[in-house]
């Protein structure tokens, strides 16, 4: 294992030591200390390796991912996993705003809460939340599945295209053209598998589905007021 | 109506209620929707065409024509890019989606760039392979949307555009109807077939000027600060959003000015928001200036620019390069007279089509439809344009030269006058044949 020390070490340093390695994999298990909130690390990977970050991170920590698997043993700012293409990301406290923003793959959970606007723009990536999520989260989802174990803020889903949503607990509010729909046996499916990946022990039964309605889909007079 | 009729009936069209407004209203009307088009700003607005150069006479010393050498290239992106963009031409093609334009227009725009020399933009829906593989300078625009973003093209780009607006629409998103997300469109995006893409008018994962500088830094850091990072902006506020993007750590900003051409918004937008490009090139040079950065961070500007004059005034007023969309488009058949009947047929003509949102380009450009598209041939289109900015080239230098510059970035304001008061008080140069420039006594 190798460890890099971001009191010691910058930020640029630890992300081309990462970097290098998807050209030439010398070590697979990488360690870093006190992160102390510095933003963009671990951003770029594309390797399979596993980074261990011991401590909160700040904005965009393992922005754009691929392949390589990520633990934040704390909380994580804004935008962490955005546009991850594939790999995991796990977040061992809570994650602000914007996680896993436009993630196109990928597995990002959170074990804590995931503040405003979580999988905003999300295009294929899975994510699980274990508390809570903020409002417009999901907002124009595309692709891929949020789930919530517990509540969901203001406007989930609004202007939704493709995702899937779950929620066990309370929904404050759906946005525009996201709807609750009825939790078929292929949806238990989906959804027992996302649980089993991000190692969380929910009964998916206790959760409601909900998705696009579809009426945005194509302008229509009728729908301008939820333009 | 001709003015014969005018004049011998007795009419009087009112220069409130045109027959332009009075259409849109009965359009209005009918339909309950506001008007969607392509195309750019079509009121008459203060242009380059209100200033012109003082050519040198016995207080200046002219360079010869043909025979004295005139530096048309610029490097771009000398701020902290281990690898800045060197151009030929100081007149590079802007950001257009594939998606809206066709991949045959995509690969014209390339090799049509690349012959000389310059670079082309992807735009919103990410990068294709022929665009990449037709264009020796690349530019991959980072969007709200961010659809088909991902690092592997980021990293294959040399240079990335953060866009935070367009001159056409600043402030709003944008917008692709369902009839032109074909199948690999909705791929690329990530969407159904046949769905209206909204993209969003915000990027999702950073707010202010601020927040803007951290993305900055993850994308220079996911590239191993490779290539430049532009910051592209609609012209409004320009003086304070240029300082901010400065800020923010850009090292090239792009300012399109409210004539920039669009894909798809509202006529309204169109029309009536954002100031011109004349007025807004001040305005950045302004900010460059008391930051002192002028030429440290480059300055590309764009907005209805057609010939080397612009080309050489946008240069004199401060510029490092420009930027071409419409004219571009123009260039590769867009508009072109011979397809006139089908321009008719589908209630438009040629001069006059705008609906590139419909797909139904006659000329082959603005549209997804395989037979529509197979109209441009990509290596003719992409010779005409080669054709096109040598022009451009050629006409800046010459006017440069006459003004006795060896470098385009040479020319100064000092090289300009204005024809109209308005145009003297936006572009900051005396009006003609005085040494008055309004606001600033004599
Ligand atoms: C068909 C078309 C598509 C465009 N697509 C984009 C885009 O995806 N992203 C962007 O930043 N600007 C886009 N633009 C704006 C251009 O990048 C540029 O700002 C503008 O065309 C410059 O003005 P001009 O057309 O007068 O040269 C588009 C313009 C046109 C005409």
């Amino acid at each position: 294992m190798k460890t890099i020390n971001l009191t010691e070490q910058s930020v640029r340093d630890l992300n081309q030591a990462l970097h290098d390695q998807a050209i030439e994999c010398t070590e697979r298990e990488w360690e870093v200390l006190e992160p102390k909130g510095q933003h963009n690390i671990a951003c770029g990977l594309d390797q399979n390796i596993s980074v261990d970050i011991k401590g909160p991170t700040g904005y965009y920590c393992a922005g754009m991912n691929k392949k390589a698997h990520v633990t934040i043993h704390g909380n994580a700012g804004q935008g962490v996993a955005e546009n991850m293409m594939s790999g995991t990301v796990r977040v061992k406290g809570d994650a602000s705003q914007a996680a896993g923003a436009t993630a196109h793959g990928g597995l990002l959970v959170i074990e804590g809460n995931a503040a405003a606007r979580c999988g905003i723009s999300m295009k294929g990536v899975d994510i699980v939340v274990k508390g809570n999520v903020g409002h417009m989260s999901c907002f124009m989802g595309q692709a891929g599945a949020l789930v919530v174990c517990g509540d969901a803020g203001d406007a989930l889903g609004d202007s939704l295209y493709e995702t899937h949503i779950y929620v066990k607990g309370e929904v404050k509010s759906l946005g525009a053209d996201c709807i609750q729909k009825d939790m078929r046996e292929e949806h238990i499916e989906e959804l027992t598998e996302l649980l089993n990946r991000a190692g969380v022990d929910e009964d998916p039964t206790a959760f409601k589905r909900y998705g696009s309605a579809r009426q945005l889909y194509n302008f229509k007079v009728d729908n301008t007021s939820a333009y | 109506m001709s003015e014969d009729i005018k004049v011998k009936d007795g009419l009087r069209e009112s220069a409130t209620f045109d027959r332009n407004t009075m259409t849109e209203i009965r359009r209005a009307a009918e339909t309950g929707i506001y008007d969607i088009r392509g195309f750019g700003a079509k009121r008459k607005l203060p242009h380059f065409d209100d200033l012109l150069f003082l050519g040198a006479s016995m207080s200046r010393y002219p360079l010869e024509g043909y025979r004295e050498k005139c530096n048309t290239s610029v490097t771009l992106g000398t701020r902290y890019a281990k690898k800045p963009i060197v151009l030929d031409i100081p007149v590079t093609i802007a950001g257009m989606s594939f998606g809206a334009l066709s991949a045959n227009a995509k690969e014209a725009l390339g090799r049509g760039a690349s012959l000389m020399g310059t670079s082309t933009t992807t735009g919103d829906g990410g990068m294709t392979p022929e665009e990449r593989g037709q264009s020796s300078k690349l530019v991959y625009q980072y969007l709200p949307s961010r659809y088909g973003m991902n690092p592997d093209d980021l990293r294959k780009a040399d240079a990335i555009e953060v866009v935070l607006g367009q001159g056409a629409k600043p402030g709003g998103g944008g917008m692709l109807l369902g009839q032109k997300i074909t199948d690999r469109v909705a791929k690329m995006r990530t969407l159904p077939m046949g769905v209206d893409q909204r993209s969003a008018c915000r990027h999702p994962d950073w707010t202010g000027p601020d927040d803007l500088a951290i993305k900055i830094q993850e994308l220079r850091e996911i590239t191993d600060w490779q290539v430049p990072i532009y910051i592209k902006v609609g012209a409004t506020r320009t003086y304070y959003d240029v300082k901010l993007a400065v800020k923010a750590g850009a090292d090239v900003i792009v300012v399109d000015g409210m004539q920039g051409g669009t894909a798809a918004t509202q006529d309204v937008f169109i029309e009536h928001v954002g100031i011109p490009t004349l007025a807004a090139i001040p305005q950045a040079v302004r900010a460059l200036q008391e930051m002192g950065m002028h030429r440290k961070v480059q300055l590309i500007v764009s907005g209805g620019i057609r010939n080397g004059a612009d080309v050489a005034k946008c240069m004199a007023l401060g510029a490092d390069a420009v930027a071409i969309g419409t004219a571009a488009l123009i260039a590769l058949g867009c508009n072109h007279p011979m397809y006139d009947e089908e321009f008719k047929k589908i209630g438009s003509a040629a001069g006059f089509y705008d609906d590139y949102h419909e797909g139904k380009d006659p000329a082959g450009i603005s549209t997804q439809d395989p037979e529509l598209m197979k109209r441009l041939d990509p290596v003719d289109g992409g010779r005409r344009l080669a054709n096109y900015l040598n022009v451009l080239t050629l006409e800046a230098q010459t006017l440069a030269r006459a003004c006795g510059k060896n470098d385009l970035r040479n020319l100064e304001p000092e090289d300009l006058v204005a024809l109209t008061v308005e145009s003297a008080a936006m572009a900051n140069v005396p009006l003609a044949g005085t040494s008055w420039i309004p606001g600033k006594g004599y």
